[in-house]
């Protein structure tokens, strides 16, 4: 019982085998890509291992304090950021081995020409609970 | 009302359901709502026989859902094939119970939710919320469990070892939610020990009173883990410590050793001492000896290398520790703190920092960090 995060990059990861934007695709391969996501999250809540999924934005803004009764500091989106997330799924396996097979499959959601995207996805565990019993 | 009284009438509810003819999948439903109705309306109206209140109920959910799925079944012309397995005898009905809910062909997360509903008495949303889950998603782990083990027959009985396994990670790896999964797990254990005649699962329910008798002393008010040796013994539990340590002895007397009477023989000890430097490490690094010879678990060396590092001095605890793969967990947080002990805190603190990164849960990252800061912050430095 673990709980780990896919994450999709914008940008950061190593590059796609069918590494084609997504704007050059016919709506149909999107609409199929768009399916087998849902089709794939639907499966995982079947296996009840399934947490969350949520995708973000490209743009984001970045804040910090700026100190007592002032208002805080905004800044970007930085065009040069390196690593930019575009969304997550998070998942509850019984091994490491099981989430590494689930991430496999989603990064075989389809893309241009309706072949898999083979796109890297990044796999981090949570932080569990801390076991009582360490002695 | 007391809902531990009501959730501890869930096996025999089941178990009579189930000899009725039920088959354990629907039965455990109707009982499941059974006892959500129980919640509802005992307050304002409490039976005089709480479990004859209960098969009643559950028994009435049960005709009424089978009915409905007789219709549909005939609809679609299935025929009903062999009766459902299930205990001989109400005295078998927890035993069974147990076994069936910590079938082998279970994985460990289905076998933990199946046994907290099924044996437990805990509500889908309980176990849900309890392991930060989303109720649909436990709903269907649940579910998947049921048809899993539907049609699983004993004609032995089972193996007790899967049950205190499931046990133990109920004990040992929850979140803690509304629900006291701890306390959940030592009642379930209490319940095994009581049905069946086994001196492991005496040995697990002292290894779970022992480790619970310290809850209050383990954590800080902010949350930090307070190490075993800084704990203030006066906040243990003196009766649950009484308590585990005469289920253990009772056990040990029994001459069947096993892992769990040899775990909660070294919590004993522990709980022995009055302050961490009168504790017997010599007698502990027997205890780990005697687990090393049960398990051969490389997790039980680490441990009993930091033992020895007590009992014999650091160096001794570092050539125990020098046998041992590195990349064991928490391997690298145990040779920092043989360092420090050994009086190189430039390398304790340099491996504390390495192990915060490889520390899978953030309480320990947090301690580990801290061990780090505190050395490389040391005055003098």
């Amino acid at each position: 019982m673990a709980k780990y995060l896919l994450l999709k990059h914008y940008r950061g990861a190593p590059a796609a085998v069918n590494d084609v934007p997504m704007d050059r695709w016919t709506p149909e391969e999107i609409s199929a890509h768009m399916r087998y996501m849902n089709d794939f999250a639907a499966r995982l809540e079947e296996t009840g291992e399934f947490v969350d999924s949520q995708a973000l934005a490209p743009e984001g803004t970045f804040v910090r304090y700026d100190g007592e009764g002032r208002p805080p500091v905004t800044d970007g989106p930085f065009a040069e950021t390196k690593d930019l997330i575009a969304g997550w799924m998070v998942i509850d396996v019984d091994s490491h081995e099981r989430a590494v097979e689930l991430a496999g499959e989603l990064s075989a959601a389809p893309g241009a020409g309706g072949r898999p995207i083979h796109e890297w996805l990044e796999l981090r565990p949570f932080l569990g609970a801390a076991p009582t019993i360490t002695e | 009302m007391d809902e531990t009284l009501l959730r501890s009438l869930t096996p025999g509810v089941l178990g009579i359901l189930v000899r009725r003819g039920a088959d354990f999948a629907a039965a455990e439903d109707a009982v499941q709502d059974a006892l959500v109705e129980a919640v509802r309306v005992w307050p304002g109206d409490p039976p005089r026989d709480p479990k004859g209140w209960l098969v009643t109920v559950a028994w009435r959910r049960f005709l009424d859902a089978a009915r409905a799925d007789t219709a549909r079944r005939r609809r679609e012309d299935l025929v009903d094939g062999e009766p459902e397995p299930g205990p001989a005898s109400a005295v078998d009905d927890t035993l069974w119970l147990y076994f069936l809910c910590a079938h082998p062909s279970l994985t460990p997360s289905s076998a933990v939710a199946l046994t907290l509903r099924a044996v437990g008495g805990l509500t889908t949303r309980q176990i849900a919320r309890a392991y930060l889950v989303p109720e649909t998603t436990m709903a269907q782990r649940i579910s998947r469990a049921k048809r899993t083990v539907s049609g699983v027959r004993f004609d032995r009985p089972g193996d007790v070892a899967t049950v205190l396994r499931v046990l133990y990670l109920v004990f040992n790896e929850g979140y803690s939610g509304d629900v006291d999964l701890a306390a959940e797990a030592i009642r379930l254990t209490r319940g095994l020990a009581a049905a069946v005649d086994h001196p492991e699962a005496s040995g697990l329910l002292a290894l779970m009173l022992l480790h619970h008798a310290r809850r209050a002393a383990r954590t800080a008010p902010d949350g930090a883990l307070v190490p075993l040796a800084e704990q203030d013994r006066g906040r243990w539990d003196t009766a649950l410590i009484a308590e585990g340590v005469e289920v253990l002895q009772a056990a040990l007397a029994r001459d069947r050793p096993g892992e769990f009477q040899a775990q909660a023989a070294i919590a004993a000890l522990h709980a022995d001492a009055p302050t961490a430097a009168e504790t017997d490490w010599v007698q502990i690094v027997e205890w780990y000896d005697e687990l090393v010879r049960l398990t051969g678990s490389p997790v039980v060396r680490l441990n009993r290398a930091v033992a020895v590092g007590e009992a014999d001095g650091p160096r001794a605890g570092l050539a125990a520790l020098a046998e041992l793969d590195d990349s064991l967990p928490r391997h690298t947080a145990v040779a920092a703190y043989l360092h420090e002990r050994d009086g190189d805190p430039e390398t304790a603190a340099r491996l504390y920092a390495e192990a915060a990164r490889k520390a899978t849960d953030l309480a320990e990252r947090n301690h580990l960090t801290r061990q780090a800061a505190r050395l490389n912050t040391r005055p003098g430095r």
